[in-house]
């Protein structure tokens, strides 16, 4: 029973510029449940990865053993070759496919020259039956629920005779009856010999599954502790989690008066027709002039969703409630309305949706609000220089001119293009999500800078951060969110990393 | 010395500008020689710019629609309908021709819209849309033209767009007999106002203490441009003078050029191109545009009609045929990206005029019409490659 199935020794795995993992260890016993926890940017997912062979052998530094052999995996078919099965938070499957198609995708039955579908039905049928899966193999994925579609992934693993199953965050899209089900396939594939590797956010179902629990914090391995021995508690696990202690990076907070309410948001619930779920429950939240308002919450918690939602909706959500703009009840249909009322909204993922990387620093600049540096509707290329060598110079742009393409630009100077760009529309209300997600230390410093700057001028920013001790640093009063709910309130006198992940966890 | 520095240095960083013009000079060039200067004559060029006319404005429409990340495939049959639809409107139903062809453009909007609203409300792929109003409009011109066959245009003013030129200057018969002086004259003002306004945009830059051109280089790129400008004049002016078909190819280049490069619209399709989503959050309203693009394709498809009906001076039943995919061609082969975002009016017009020299100079060669199309086709890949090249390269 003690026989370990993985040693992952000393493995150290470097981003250019970002040491994602540094010298990470990890052992996984044969026949046990194994969960692995830790902050988003932990280095989880980067970890399974080495792991997996996505991130190729080589490419890292380190010893991988596993079942006693040491392993170079250079792709996903070696480390499945080996019997590592993983299955990702974004499932794989193919939804115009049946269910046996899907199940035996890459790994067909064949017959002498084609494919042998009535002995491909029959075992899918098989594989299905271990899940406990009552679906009729020849329905197409797309027919099915998030939580059936999980149980398809996992027999499609289990079919290629696995011998570690990887699951990362399974329930994190589930509801509670789907998640109780996983968690007891999960015991009953123990019984059956089969190793498992569990990432999740959920405190709770870890205590209530694990046999034993690796935390790991800045791309480290903090602590590896044994259920056996009682060692798996919460405060426990959100202590090592969350353990780092708040340096100074972040600047001082000025004493200021917060003013009047700018964005009041009542009773917001909002429905996805594509995800087919509610994604949002009866939010309520405000920010007022002159104060960072922090929204804390885990990855898939709802927090982008709540923002999009808020900022014209242009995702096509069915939207209930009521926002309030300095008291006055207002409707936003699109982006445009709410960029008139003087909100503005800085994405999370500035290559996707937050800038045109083609295009140059000063026209993803004024691009928001060509209109200001426009006489009617011709624009002033020499305004528009000017005003963009305004915001590079006030916020530090490094950048040789203006001209240069922002994807020339390093992230955190992409990030700074990004609120320049909302800068410029001169909003009372400044969303930021995930303001300093990929960017280094000292741009972050700079991002910070601006947004103390930017609240003592008056504005109000909501931040949204899965980074504790950003939200920690940051905020004059803290909302967490979990599972589209608003699920507390702190003001920063009050908030504590344990406490907001607590909250977040629930 | 510092000179030849900064030359280089400017071709270097506009290669992807300037390759278009080089290669038309060098197309030009090689056929000059191969066909014993014929193709540079004063008649051959004229001829050509007027063949050109009417892929040309599709092209330009067709620029914007593939900026955006869409296509077009009803173009070419729409403009051969809608060119059945005038001449039937002259001869069948008496309408005079001022009123004729702002009904065809309007028509042509309308006709845009209609493509453009399956796109923008149901998301549906503006290909299958488009090959649906391919397959549509050339129903249409069979139907039109069922009970006539070829409708043949009387209407003298119609006609005179595909195959007229503007008059000359009255009682001037003596001086430079052989040359059309009115040509002459646009030309020498075309070159005064392009010089007066970049030293006078160069001025404002240098307030505005940004970079400019060195003054050598900049003083050669104003020769250059001026020396090329009245070179085209002085050709055109040795046969019949400037036509109106260029007339028009001019005056939409001009605006669309204006619009493209200088208004928030233009911008606003650009930044759509470049990221839709990323355009949609910062409050662009993306629906609208698709309207607005595929409306003014529509509206040079009625044009392109319009020309092509007017230099034959007649309507087939075939016209239109192909016309989609020369102004593709043509818009691809002056440095549009599949990508989005990417592209200039005047590089698809270049484009054409590429494509068409081709065809014009293979023809004065007498090269078989099957090679023909294969070396066109070459070309196509060629500019592509280097186009993509020269992307990922540097800059």
């Amino acid at each position: 029973m003690d026989t370990p199935i993985l040693e992952m020794k000393d493995i150290t795995k470097e981003f250019p510029g970002v040491k994602a993992l540094s010298n990470v260890s990890f052992r996984v016993k044969k026949g046990e449940i194994h969960c692995l926890v830790g902050e988003n940017g932990a280095g989880k997912s980067t970890l399974m990865k080495v792991l997996s062979g996505v991130y190729p052998y080589g490419s890292y530094t380190g010893d991988i053993l596993f079942d006693g052999e040491p392993q170079k995996f250079f792709n996903i078919r070696d480390s499945e070759r080996a019997g590592i099965a993983i299955i990702y938070q974004e499932l794989a499957l193919v939804p115009e496919m049946t269910v046996y198609e899907n199940i035996f995708l890459g790994n067909e039955i064949k017959g002498r020259f084609v494919i042998d579908w009535n002995e491909t039905i029959k075992r899918a049928g098989d594989a299905l039956k271990k899940v406990r899966l009552n679906v009729n193999p020849e329905t197409k994925v797309k027919d099915l629920g998030v939580g059936k579609q999980q149980l398809v992934e996992i027999a499609k693993a289990l079919s290629k005779d696995v011998k570690l199953l990887i699951l990362d965050e399974p329930t994190a899209a589930l509801n509670e009856d789907d998640s109780e089900n996983l968690l007891n396939l999960l015991r009953e594939l123990r019984g059956h010999g089969v190793t498992c590797i569990l990432i999740s956010h959920k405190l709770k179902e870890v205590i209530e599954i694990a046999d034993s629990v690796t935390v790991l914090r800045d791309g480290q391995t903090i602590c590896t502790l044994d259920a056996a021995q009682g060692e798996v508690t919460e405060n426990r696990l959100i202590k090592n989690m969350v353990g780092r202690e708040i340096n100074n990076i972040y600047p001082p907070k000025e004493k200021r008066e917060v003013g009047e309410s700018l964005l009041e948001v009542r009773n917001w619930n909002a429905y996805s027709p594509a995800l087919g779920r509610v994604i949002l429950r009866d939010v309520n939240f405000n920010v007022r002039k002159g104060e960072i308002v922090g929204i804390a919450g885990l990855m898939g918690s709802g927090r982008t969703e709540l923002a999009l939602s808020i900022f014209g909706n242009p995702v096509g959500y069915q939207i209930r409630g009521d926002i309030y703009i300095k008291g006055k009840k207002k409707s936003f249909h699109h982006p445009q309305d709410a960029i008139s009322a003087g909100v503005a909204y800085v994405t999370e993922d500035r290559k996707g949706n937050g800038l045109v990387l083609i295009q140059d620093v000063k026209q993803n600049i004024t691009l928001a609000n060509l209109r200001e540096i426009a006489k009617r509707s011709v624009v002033n290329d020499n305004m528009e220089v000017k005003v963009a060598n305004e915001y590079k110079t006030s916020l530090n742009i490094k950048t040789p001119t203006v001209e240069q393409k922002v994807m020339n630009l390093s992230g955190g100077n992409q990030q700074k293009v990004s609120v320049a760009k909302w800068l410029f529309v001169k909003p009372d209300v400044l969303i930021l999500d995930e303001p300093t997600r990929g960017i280094d230390v000292g741009a972050k410093f700079e991002i910070y800078t601006i947004m103390r700057r930017l609240v003592s001028q008056g504005m109000g920013i909501i931040m949204i951060s899965s980074e504790l001790p950003e939200v920690l640093g940051m905020s004059d009063r803290i909302y967490i969110v979990s599972s589209g709910r608003i699920t507390g309130e702190l003001p920063i006198e009050e908030a504590t990393q344990e406490k907001i992940m607590q909250m977040a966890t629930n | 010395m510092s000179f030849f520095t900064d030359l280089q240095k400017t071709l270097r960083q506009n290669i992807r500008e300037y390759g278009m013009f080089i290669a038309l000079f060098l197309i030009m060039a090689i056929f000059t020689a191969t066909t014993d200067g014929v193709f540079i004559s004063p008649r051959n060029i004229s001829n050509l710019l007027n063949q050109t006319g009417y892929i040309a404005v599709l092209a330009v429409g067709m620029t914007l629609v593939i900026v955006i990340r869409h296509i077009d495939l009803s173009v070419g049959f729409l403009a051969g309908f809608l060119g059945a639809i005038a001449a039937i409107a002259l001869t069948s139903w008496g309408l005079p021709v001022y009123i004729v062809i702002p009904m065809v453009l309007v028509m042509g909007v309308l006709a845009g819209c209609i493509t453009a609203f399956p796109v923008a409300q149901l998301g549906i792929p503006s290909f299958v849309a488009s090959l649906a109003g391919w397959l549509i409009y050339r129903g249409a011109i069979l139907l039109v033209t069922l009970k006539t066959g070829t409708i043949i245009i009387p209407d003298e003013a119609f006609n005179a767009i595909g195959n007229g030129y503007i008059s000359d200057i009255p009682g001037l018969d003596s001086f430079l007999p052989e040359l059309h002086k009115l040509t002459l004259l646009l030309g020498l003002i075309a070159i005064v106002f392009y010089i007066i306004s970049e030293i006078n945009s160069r001025r404002n830059k240098i307030a505005y203490n940004f970079e400019v051109l060195s003054s050598g280089v900049f003083a050669l790129k104003l020769i250059f441009m001026s020396a090329l400008i009245g070179l085209i004049t002085w050709v055109l002016a040795g046969y019949n003078g400037l036509s109106w078909t260029v007339v028009i190819v001019l005056i939409v280049v001009g605006v669309y050029h204006f619009v493209t490069t200088q208004t928030v619209l233009g911008r606003h399709i650009y930044a759509m191109g470049g990221n839709p989503e990323a355009a949609q959050l910062s409050g662009i309203n993306v629906k609208k545009l698709i309207y607005v693009v595929f409306g003014s394709m529509g509206m040079l498809s009625a044009l392109s009609g319009i020309l092509f009906a007017s230099r034959l001076q007649s309507a087939t039943t075939t016209a239109g045929t192909l016309f989609e995919l020369d102004a593709i061609a043509a818009a691809y082969v002056g440095g549009v990206s599949a990508a989005g975002g990417v592209g200039k009016v005047t590089g698809s017009i270049i484009g054409a005029l590429v494509m068409l020299s081709l065809t014009s100079g293979m023809n004065l060669m007498g090269i078989d019409i099957s090679l023909q199309y294969i070396v066109r086709g070459a070309v196509l890949v060629m500019a592509v490659v280097f186009d993509v090249a020269t992307r990922t390269s540097g800059k």
